[in-house]
């Protein structure tokens, strides 16, 4: 196992370094020259000057690379044209409020998913089942930020229950989730976010769990006299490394695709970090976010590799 | 003697069996998913849904009551039912029903288009590269691991997000996320039939490579291909309508369901209803993609 992990390890290298060379590109994917991209509007000659010194921007592409990624490596990612900061301190910031909602809905998610995968999965072709994976079905189709609309005009604008945008009444800095006053901001793009990943961890729970159920040694269990619950739980355990593994994919999804519903209540995150990017076509911001979170990405597959292994020994892969 | 009345005997019970063998064996593959198809009742509904979005989005111009473009000062953002407004207007008193119709163009596009492209351009990467094994295997497929390590939806607005909006950029956008999941589907495909032994039958009686390419692997492997490209629509036409939502779509005034959403959540408190409309239909259409492909991929007996 453990040669399994350093293997592993040592693979995730390449991908990380692949991962820079496509955040690096987005800067030449966006159109006009670079040194456009990078700096505001009005910069003097004598900024242009610096940057194009601190960049290396007159050297050859590959020599470029090199050293934005040492720029990169050590926690430079540059400053953002809007605001005027290090993009860093930008994203670290945003980084929090994005992964404490993506870790409750996607356990949220998972926990529901679980119960309704299990129902679904001991009566195929049932009541239960049909409305499991109708739920799942809806969950998969719908458009997160239309569910956050919706959301905000029952439960803001018909009810006026909850707060429609922004997070907690003072801003983020006195954000906390032991008040209501305050974590009432969260509820609903928290739910906006948990039904895609509900949908997803349904149908694997349901598949996973049925494909366990028909397999001999279930039959075996039951010839031996085993009740309904423990051939369940039986089946849970052996279902359980796949199931695990799409939940890590989706805790991946919601933090790097969470823009979507954090654009629709203006959850200060970094999706919101994102669009505030796109719209004031800050491509430096942009860039820097994407990076922060597509190593995060990556560093959660590795994880949920690791844990697989673990879960289940008999995994040794190449 | 008794030989031939056995026969005899044989032939007059069962006098079709020559002529005739078992229906399964004579319909072939497509035959077969057809026949199962024909009785799903569900898919065959969601499939003429389908049908019905396409044809009125084709014919939009012959069905929708306006002129999707048409501003009204005096009838901006009115409900449901007002006047001849089936679902009422939007905020510069264009019809929502008519601009919904002409949308399902744009979204229709947008989630079939970036498939087929991804389809063809992936499907065979990943054909070569299941097929042609070793280096060439590794150079494709580990070039594809680097866009795996975005999620989806972080990707497209990373491309979409420094290429700028418009329809083109939308369609390159959508088309280079899609490509590296089909494929990974289409090499998985060809390098577990690659080594069965019909394969090596075939090559050991003399059949050249691009024989044994199009009529031993393509034909098996494009049944996971299409179902997987099938569940793709709808995933696009969500991912283009989050990335025009975002503003990196069509640039207005052209009708799209993820721009009208979000030029329509301003007046959310005005009218709550009328602006959840264009989201309506991106559900619709969703839906009846995703069980149509459900239903394809239970007929073609592909498993998830």
């Amino acid at each position: 196992m453990w040669l399994y992990a350093a293997r592993r390890l040592l693979m995730t290298i390449p991908i990380g370094l692949g991962v820079t060379v496509i955040c690096f590109a987005l800067i030449y994917l966006a159109p006009g020259n670079p040194v456009q991209s990078l700096l505001p509007p009005d910069a003097t000659a004598k900024d242009i000057e610096e940057l194009k010194h601190a960049y290396g921007l007159d050297k050859p592409i590959p020599i470029q690379y090199v050293i934005w990624l040492g720029h990169a490596l050590t926690g430079n990612l540059g400053i953002s044209i809007q605001t005027n900061r290090p993009v860093l301190d930008e994203v670290v910031r945003a980084l929090g409020n994005t992964i404490s909602i993506s870790v409750i809905s996607v356990i949220l998610a998972f926990v529901i998913a679980m119960a309704l995968g299990i129902l679904a999965a001991t009566r195929v072709g049932g009541f239960l089942d049909r409305f499991s994976t109708s739920i799942a079905v809806f969950g998969i189709s719908v458009p997160s930020f239309w569910l956050g609309v919706i959301l905000v005009i029952i439960f803001s604008v018909e009810l006026g229950w909850l707060p429609a945008t922004g997070m907690g009444s003072a801003g983020s800095d006195h954000f906390s989730w032991f008040q209501w006053s305050e974590a009432k901001y969260a509820v609903m793009p928290i739910v906006a976010l948990t039904l895609t990943p509900l949908g997803i961890l349904m149908r694997t729970t349901r598949s996973s769990i049925a494909e366990v159920l028909a397999l001999d040694f279930i039959q075996t269990l039951r010839a031996k006299g085993l009740g309904r619950t423990a051939i369940v739980i039986h089946a849970i355990r052996n279902a359980l490394p796949q199931i695990l593994a799409m939940f890590g994919l989706q805790l991946g999804y919601l933090i790097g695709g969470s823009i979507l519903v954090e654009t629709v209540f203006t959850w200060p995150g970094t999706g919101f970090l994102l669009n505030k990017a796109i719209l004031t076509r800050d491509i430096p911001l942009l860039q820097g976010t994407i990076l922060v979170l597509a190593m995060a990405f990556v560093g959660i597959n590795l994880i949920v590799d690791l844990l697989q292994t673990a879960v289940d020994p008999r995994i040794k892969r190449a | 003697m008794s030989d031939l009345s056995i026969t005899g005997a044989g032939a007059t019970a069962d006098p079709n069996a020559r002529e005739a063998p078992p229906a399964s064996q004579v319909r072939g593959y497509w035959g077969n998913v057809w026949q199962r198809l024909r009785y799903d009742y569900a898919t065959l509904f969601f499939l003429a849904l389908i049908i019905l979005i396409v044809a009125s989005a084709v014919f939009a111009p012959l069905i929708a009551p306006f002129d999707p473009n048409k501003a009204s000062m005096a009838h901006r953002l009115k409900p449901l039912f007002f006047r001849d407004n089936i679902l009422g207007t939007d905020e510069q008193g264009r019809d929502i029903l008519s601009r919904i119709l002409y949308g399902g163009r744009t979204s229709l596009l947008m989630g079939i288009a970036p498939v087929v492209v991804a389809t063809i351009v992936g499907g065979l990467f990943g054909v070569v590269a299941g097929y042609a094994g070793g280096k060439v295997n590794t150079i494709i497929m580990r070039g594809m691991d680097v866009f795996f390590a975005f999620p989806s939806v972080l990707l497209a607005v990373a491309i979409s997000g420094s290429l700028g909006g418009g329809m083109i950029n939308q369609l390159i956008t959508l088309t280079v996320v899609l490509t590296p999941p089909l494929c990974r589907v289409a090499e998985t495909a060809t390098s577990q039939i690659r080594s069965m032994d019909f394969v090596d039958a075939a090559r050991a009686s003399g059949a050249s490579t691009t024989s044994i390419l199009f009529n031993h692997v393509l034909v098996n492997a494009i049944s996971p291909v299409l179902v997987y490209a099938s569940t793709l629509v709808s995933a696009s036409i969500l991912l283009a309508s989050g990335l025009s939502f975002l503003g990196l779509g069509v640039s207005p005034p052209t009708p799209d369901w993820g721009l009208m959403l979000s030029t329509l959540r301003q007046a959310l408190y005005v009218q709550p209803i009328v602006c959840a409309m264009p989201g309506v239909a991106i559900l619709i259409t969703s839906i009846a993609f995703n069980l149509v492909s459900d239903g394809l991929r239970q007929a073609m007996d592909v498993k998830a």
